[in-house]
């Protein structure tokens, strides 16, 4: 018997093989969004819409007090700075688990599927590979977004980062649960409804919560209880070299009970299993 | 005869395909140890049963093709093989390591071409081989050097750098199967792996496949509902509407069904009509 038969015979996995699997679906995450351009292009123009035209138009409207993180009177355009990276999260968190249904239904999935290393930890790395497309898509954000003003400390670009990670795997995790339970393409159209518009409007994304509560105190309870207010409320305290504890106790529960209900649902008994094969196939 | 006596005498027939399921792990890598052993397997799909007591194995060095027509079960039975699906009766073994127990050194052992192609369209062959190889753990630098040798073998090695959405279909299969076989397995599933080929690229496909259970001693579950696809060296599992008909020797089969050929035999078995199976 040869040794590298022996090898195949080991129980368990070598951690260097564990790396390897991360890398290599990092890099074909990447690779992907770097061959699809115009989805880069769609992922920033969406916010830069909303802080160009929208920020712009309701800059006189919507007049924003002195609230933490900020020390004084600010833009509109800068309140809704935090709001619309988060919002680029939340829309790449739904475009990756749109593409897992893509996969899904084309039958890419199963390669992934297929892997003997754990399935927990290959959905685990999926979706750190997700988090990491969208952080630099929030990077690339900022970096035109300091050409219209919006200045944030220099301290505040890294401090950020831990809040991008955690809020952008919350809101990928979220987003792989959803595909779990989306049978065919098609029905994707409701996730835009149902789950994306709801969750950034209703939301301290496009406006202070005190606001809110001035207008409807049911919908200031329903904003509360929404956990892409505190993914926003996250970035933009981070933004300032500040922690919002609320917040980053309500993102990082959601990110657990997420992942962990997505890697459930995937899990051949309970998931995938109940389903039948493929088109085509029996 | 009957359908199950048939099931029954051809179960004894042959010690490749029919060797009875051990029912504990057994000593990893010995020649007794089927590469594949498919044990009272059954499955469901609400109401519609999809498999009912699937029972074969599948020994090393071997060709098993897996006859039945489409809905007969392959598919749904390669998914409980590969873990897609949780098996709700019965066990499934590879080299000994049971799917449900040890899913990962099962799947180490097992290399897939599922019926539906599952390349990366947008990436490069070689981009797709070393995805591939990143999922089983392989550093890149052997995945690079597997992925050239695995290259030249199947001719695409001066397509190494091109997308796959621009390779023919007969291609992406040999692709498909270079990548199954990336990791070494010693067992290779392919699922009705010729389908929508014309019928060259069938021959080479089925030649590599067969070249591979003689020089490499990679036991093979070849899914399909094509005649001409089997000859009388293999062994052979016939699938019905979720149950095996019958299963040994080609030989074996044919003489049990008190037939001349394949197609005989199976329509004997089945009751279904001639040429329903088709390409």
């Amino acid at each position: 018997m040869s040794s590298a038969i022996l090898d195949q015979d080991r129980r368990g996995f070598f951690f260097t093989e564990y790396v390897t699997c991360l890398n290599g679906i990092v890099w074909r995450e990447a690779l992907r969004f770097l061959h699809q351009r115009e989805r880069f292009v769609s992922a920033l123009v969406r916010p830069l819409v909303w802080l160009f035209i929208f920020a712009a138009g309701f800059r006189q409207v919507l007049g924003i007090s002195i609230i933490p993180p900020y020390e004084t009177y600010i833009l509109y355009e800068v309140y809704i700075a935090p709001g619309l990276m988060a919002m680029i999260q939340l829309f790449n968190g739904m475009q990756s688990s749109l593409s897992m249904v893509y996969d899904r239904e084309m039958g890419n999935m199963r390669t992934l599927l297929v892997s003997p290393l754990p399935r927990w930890y290959l959905l685990s790395c999926k979706l750190l590979a997700g988090t990491t497309v969208s952080l630099l898509q929030v990077y690339a954000f900022l970096l035109i977004a300091w050409f219209w003003d919006i200045t944030p400390p220099p301290v505040g670009y890294i401090a950020v980062l831990p809040a991008l990670i955690l809020s952008g795997l919350m809101l990928g995790a979220l987003g792989m649960l959803i595909s779990s339970g989306i049978k065919q393409l098609e029905n994707f159209a409701g996730v835009m409804n149902f789950v994306i518009f709801p969750m950034f409007f209703a939301s301290s994304a496009l406006y202070p919560l005190w606001r809110v509560r001035e207008g409807s105190p049911l919908l200031y309870y329903v904003c509360q209880f929404n956990p892409f207010t505190h993914a926003v409320e996250l970035i933009r305290f981070a933004l300032y070299g500040q922690v919002n504890w609320i917040s980053l106790v309500v993102v990082g529960g959601c990110t657990a009970v997420f992942m962990i209900a997505a890697i459930l649902a995937y899990d051949p008994s309970h998931g995938l299993a109940r389903r039948g094969p493929a088109g085509g196939e029996t | 005869m009957g359908r199950d006596d048939i099931a029954m005498t051809a179960s004894d027939a042959s010690s490749a395909v029919t060797s009875p399921v051990p029912d504990k792990p057994v000593g990893h890598g010995t020649a007794t140890t089927p590469a594949l052993s498919i044990s009272t397997v059954s499955h469901s799909y609400g109401a519609r049963r999809a498999l009912i007591d699937v029972d074969f194995t599948v020994a090393p060095a071997s060709f098993t093709a897996l006859l039945g027509l489409n809905g007969a079960g392959k598919s749904t039975l390669f998914s409980l093989v590969t873990r897609l699906f949780a098996i709700q009766a019965g066990g499934i073994r590879i080299f000994g390591h049971d799917i449900g127990q040890s899913p990962g050194e099962a799947l180490r052992l097992m290399g897939v071409v599922f019926q539906p192609r599952t390349l990366d369209l947008d990436l490069s062959v070689m981009q797709n081989l070393l995805y591939h190889a990143a999922l089983h753990g392989i550093g890149r630098r052997d995945a690079r050097l597997r992925s050239d040798e695995i290259l030249s073998r199947i001719g695409l090695a001066d397509r190494a750098g091109s997308k796959v959405r621009d390779l023919s279909g007969g291609q992406m299969r040999r692709l498909e199967i270079a990548r199954a076989l990336l990791h070494r397995p010693r067992l290779l599933l392919l699922d009705e792996a010729t389908v929508g080929l014309d019928v060259k690229a069938r021959a080479d496909i089925l030649g590599h496949v067969r070249h591979l259970v003689t020089e490499q001693g990679i036991g093979v579950l070849w899914a399909t509902h094509l005649f001409d696809e089997i000859i009388p060296s293999d062994n052979l599992v016939i699938l019905h509407q979720g149950r095996v008909l019958a299963r040994g020797e080609v030989a074996r089969v044919l003489e049990e069904a008190g037939a001349r050929d394949v197609n005989s035999a199976f329509m004997r078995l089945t009751g279904t009509q001639s040429g329903s199976l088709t390409p």
